[in-house]
């Protein structure tokens, strides 16, 4: 597992307050939304709100967010490839 | 026409303590922090509702003090919620002002209204009933008892909860009880104000 894909759960657990789940509790490949994480619209406000703050990336089509928050995997492949911080 | 109504059960969340119907049933070191009392309360009542660490601390009041009025359990649906307080949600909607500088919090936005307590009350329990959130200056007994009053009359609920959950500058007050047909306490100003007073002065 990647620095990147731990600091993503990390900030994850931190910003969505998800106080009972702990870093190695969240599979890479695991859907973030639905019947993974179990996700809600707000946390995907505050997923875009984390990759603004955090990595620079600014979304310009909210269509996205549906790929790119699929998983762990999804968002740091996303982050890698456009983070500008 | 007037008819008589009880007071079934209270609980009463004050100095780092949780009273229910008069009783001792959590103490928490005093001056712990309102993030870690809540905490505390919910893990002492062994609650599994992993929504509780999303809400915003007042909603937590609301929803911990529900818990424990109604054991966790209102098999009611239609049971009515009438809820007041005097600061509304300002706590909430200075730290969501405090956000605005830099990158304003969704999650904060969304608690920015008192009555946002009740829709998570709702929603815990599937409710499908009448509900107000009221703003007054001071804890006023004879506003709950004239909403109360006129729900029953109407006949819009069987039961009541109505709760005092004041939150500001991290000071709270929570005061919650349970108004049916009969089977309690007299409700009236008097007997309101008895229960709502022994450990607030």
């Amino acid at each position: 597992m990647s620095d990147l894909h731990t600091e993503l759960k990390k900030s994850i657990i931190e910003q969505l307050n998800l106080e009972d789940m702990e870093v190695s509790e969240i599979e890479n490949d695991e859907h973030l939304f639905g019947d993974g994480l179990g996700l809600d619209s707000i946390d995907a406000l505050e997923l875009i709100v984390l990759l603004e703050k955090d990595y620079g990336i600014k979304l310009t089509d909210p269509n996205q967010g549906k790929e790119i928050f699929n998983s762990i995997n999804t968002m740091a492949d996303f982050i890698e490839k456009n983070r500008v911080r | 026409m007037s008819i008589e109504l009880s007071i079934i059960n209270s609980v009463t969340i004050r100095d780092s303590k949780v009273y229910k119907n008069g009783q001792l049933i959590f103490k928490s070191e005093p001056d712990l922090v309102i993030s870690k009392f809540l905490k505390g309360i919910y893990r002492d009542q062994n609650l599994k509702y992993p929504k509780f660490f999303k809400m915003d601390s007042l909603s937590k009041f609301g929803y911990l003090g529900v818990e424990i009025l109604t054991n966790a359990n209102i098999q009611d649906k239609e049971t009515a919620l009438i809820f007041a307080n005097s600061a509304s949600s300002l706590e909430t909607d200075e730290a969501y002002a405090r956000t605005m500088a830099e990158f304003p919090s969704p999650s904060l936005f969304v608690y920015t209204l008192p009555n946002i307590m009740l829709g998570e009350i709702s929603i815990r329990h599937q409710l499908r009933s009448e509900n107000i959130f009221l703003v007054s200056e001071a804890f006023d007994p004879a506003l709950f008892i004239d909403y109360s009053r006129g729900l029953f009359q109407q006949e819009k609920a069987d039961k009541v909860l109505c709760g005092w959950v004041n939150l500001h500058n991290n000071e709270y007050d929570v005061f919650l009880w349970e108004i049916a047909r009969s089977g309690g306490i007299d409700f009236n100003e008097e007997e309101l104000k008895k229960l709502y007073l022994p450990t607030h002065e």
